[in-house]
């Protein structure tokens, strides 16, 4: 883990190695027999074709992949293995719905924040059910996150055709929260909401956090190899990790709430097209640093906000994106193996 | 299927097949000190695998192509895993995302959004004489697709290889002592590539059982999370064989209890019994996990 959280050169390796991904996911698609031409083209369109495209396409889908980006960062960093951020997502996308649409007479300056508040509540409950199995029961994470995934896509499905479903009854989503439950946009022209200024706020904060506080410190002593952390730091290990777990949990929970407040206004079965899964390749290609994230959250939500307009005009399935995702994955585990044979790193 | 305990028989051993399967397969793999995350998407890459070769090849085609797609997603994750000694956890994520976002592209591509013909050739259960006429447990386990049998196979088989052996004992020092094991002359890097290969078959296979002995059509993301139950059910079986094969038929009876609710017919919401094999997997790994010892250099990077 600490391997991952370490050292390649230059900031353009990233845009280079993504670019190279996509070439290569690119000869799939000819192969597979599509237009790879009028898919790249739509690509580039959906993403940064225009400012509409880079504000209302590129930055909204980056929000949630920001938070849940962090979420996963700061997890790892502490050597907590959460890839739970889809369930913590989709539950505190719940929690949020349910309170704009039960306090719906409450000011907007109360609401919105009582709406998030109740997004990072419920999603650092979800994260905390699979961090007590962690430190109780040695429950791995991994495993123990991944069914809670399943579950909260579950709660969520009951949820939109059961209690909080609309009130006619016909489709399987909750009403439209109120006006007043929103998050404002930063101009009428533009879908770009205040939630992506909170969710880069976030990114600041806990990179500052982490890097100057003596929580912080603890956070990554942890991370970096618990056995000093505890012999020579004499750091409670495990509670140093569950409090990051849910931390983590709380930050993914958020994103769903903004989600719920900036985007669609309403709870759904697929609110979630996987950004929690995306969010580890997020974290890992910022090399888990929590102001990294902000760059690649972008990187990702163009991906995605292009891989849209793909899908849309040029007829090439959006999932190719995971494809791209894990191809980066693995090119970044193989990259810190090979610098860690080839370069001799102080650390 | 005449009474209901029967149809729930028939259903838990139905429904434990692909998991015992993938389990089994994890097994060897953990055995040799190695945590295939990347088993979800081996599944699920079976799964489309037994698509495409039973729409050219019938049903041996598919259970071949089943078998063929897992191992070779399988070494992907070994080149990371074994050759360059990546993080074996994140390495599995990325090989089920992988798996998520090739088999959703090709099938789109090659089947339209219409999806695939509902026409592709299913793998009928099979009577044994004799053993399918004993009263009510006759036809649950003695009725069932060719991949069960297969299961009924392997259990004893890896039982004996695993702790009879000399290359079964070679394989359980390397997960328990890497370098002793090198330094006793074991090659150490090659057993781990049996292992993910073997599991990579396996779990191909439990893929192809959806498609080919359960469904009879392929959806994207089918898997539906059966490989990180299958490796649940590898702690839950203590890293036994035996123990893997109980542990399945404990989830598949967990699936299985739907039906048996359902024709009860209890209004319970339906989410209540899709989650219901979720939650007990986090109950029993709960119950167990701390109480089991897993080898001793599971998911451990190591320098052997």
């Amino acid at each position: 883990m600490s391997g991952i959280a370490s050292r390649y050169g230059s900031r353009w390796f990233g845009g280079g190695l993504i670019a190279a991904i996509i070439l290569c996911v690119a000869a799939l698609l000819r192969a597979a027999g599509l237009d790879v031409t009028s898919a790249l083209e739509a690509l580039l369109r959906g993403s940064l074709g225009s400012w509409y495209a880079i504000g209302s396409g590129t930055l909204v889908r980056a929000t949630p992949l920001i938070l849940t980006g962090l979420a996963v960062a700061i997890a790892f960093r502490a050597g907590v293995f959460n890839v739970g951020a889809e369930g913590q997502f989709l539950v505190g996308a719940a929690g949020g719905t349910a309170i704009a649409l039960t306090f719906s007479s409450l000011p907007s300056l109360v609401l919105v924040p009582g709406i998030l508040l109740a997004g990072a509540i419920v999603g650092g409950f979800w994260a905390w059910i699979a961090a007590m199995l962690r430190a109780r029961f040695h429950v791995l994470e991994v495993i123990s996150t991944i069914m809670l995934n399943f579950i909260a896509a579950y709660v969520v499905s009951y949820l939109v055709r059961g209690p909080l479903q609309e009130p006619t009854h016909i489709y399987p989503q909750t009403a439209a929260i109120i006006e007043a439950a929103r998050l404002p946009r930063f101009a009428a022209t533009t879908r770009l909401h205040l939630g992506f200024a909170i969710a880069a706020a976030a990114c600041l904060v806990s990179w500052w956090t982490l890097r100057y506080t003596a929580g912080g410190f603890r956070l990554r002593a942890v991370g970096a190899n618990p056995h000093a952390a505890r012999s020579a730091g004499q750091i409670d290990v495990e509670r140093v990790a569950t409090r990051a777990f849910l931390i983590s949990g709380a930050l993914a929970g958020v994103a769903g709430a903004i989600e719920v407040c900036g985007v669609t206004y309403a709870l759904y079965e697929n609110i979630s097209p996987g950004y929690g899964y995306t969010a580890i390749a997020v974290a890992l290609l910022a090399r888990l640093n929590a102001a990294g994230v902000i760059g690649t959250g972008i990187l990702f939500g163009a991906l995605e906000a292009g891989a849209t307009a793909m899908q849309r005009d040029a007829g090439v399935p959006s999932v190719v994106v995971l494809v791209v995702e894990a191809g980066i994955i693995l090119a970044l585990v193989a990259a810190d193996r090979a610098r860690s044979l080839f370069v001799v790193t102080d650390r | 299927m005449s009474s209901p305990a029967t149809a729930f028989l028939e259903a838990t051993v139905r429904t434990a097949t692909p998991l015992a399967l993938a389990a089994l397969g994890e097994v060897v793999v953990e055995r040799a000190g190695i945590l295939n995350i990347g088993l979800e998407g081996v599944v699920l890459a079976g799964a489309f695998g037994a698509l495409v070769g039973a729409t050219n090849g019938g049903i041996t085609g598919g259970y071949a192509a089943a078998i063929g797609s897992g191992v070779a997603l399988a070494l992907l994750f070994a080149l990371f895993a074994v050759a360059f000694r990546a993080d074996q956890i994140i390495t599995g994520t990325a090989v089920t995302l992988l798996a998520l976002g090739l088999t959703g592209t090709l099938y789109r591509a090659l089947y339209g959004a219409a999806g695939a013909a509902l026409s592709i050739p299913t793998s009928r259960p099979v009577a044994i004489p004799w053993l399918s006429s004993l009263p009510v447990v006759g036809l649950g386990f003695f009725y069932q697709p060719i991949v069960t049998y297969v299961v009924y196979g392997l259990v004893p088989a890896i039982s004996l290889w695993m702790f009879r052996t000399h290359s079964g004992l070679a394989l359980r020092a390397i997960g328990e002592a890497p370098s002793a094991a090198a330094a006793a002359g074991i090659r150490v890097a090659r057993v781990r590539w049996g292992a993910i290969a073997f599991g990579g078959a396996t779990g191909g296979l439990a893929g192809g059982t959806l498609v080919l002995a359960q469904a009879g059509t392929f959806a994207e993301g089918m898997s539906a999370g059966r490989g990180f139950i299958a490796i649940a059910i590898v702690v839950v079986g203590r890293w036994k064989p035996v123990g893997v094969a109980l542990a399945a038929l404990l989830f598949g009876a967990a699936s299985a209890l739907q039906f048996l609710l359902q024709a009860l017919g209890l209004a319970l919401p339906y989410q209540l019994f899709l989650g219901l094999p979720y939650v007990l997997t986090l109950a029993v790994l709960a119950g167990v996990a701390g109480r089991v010892r897993a080898p001793a250099s599971l998911a451990k990077l190591d320098e052997a």
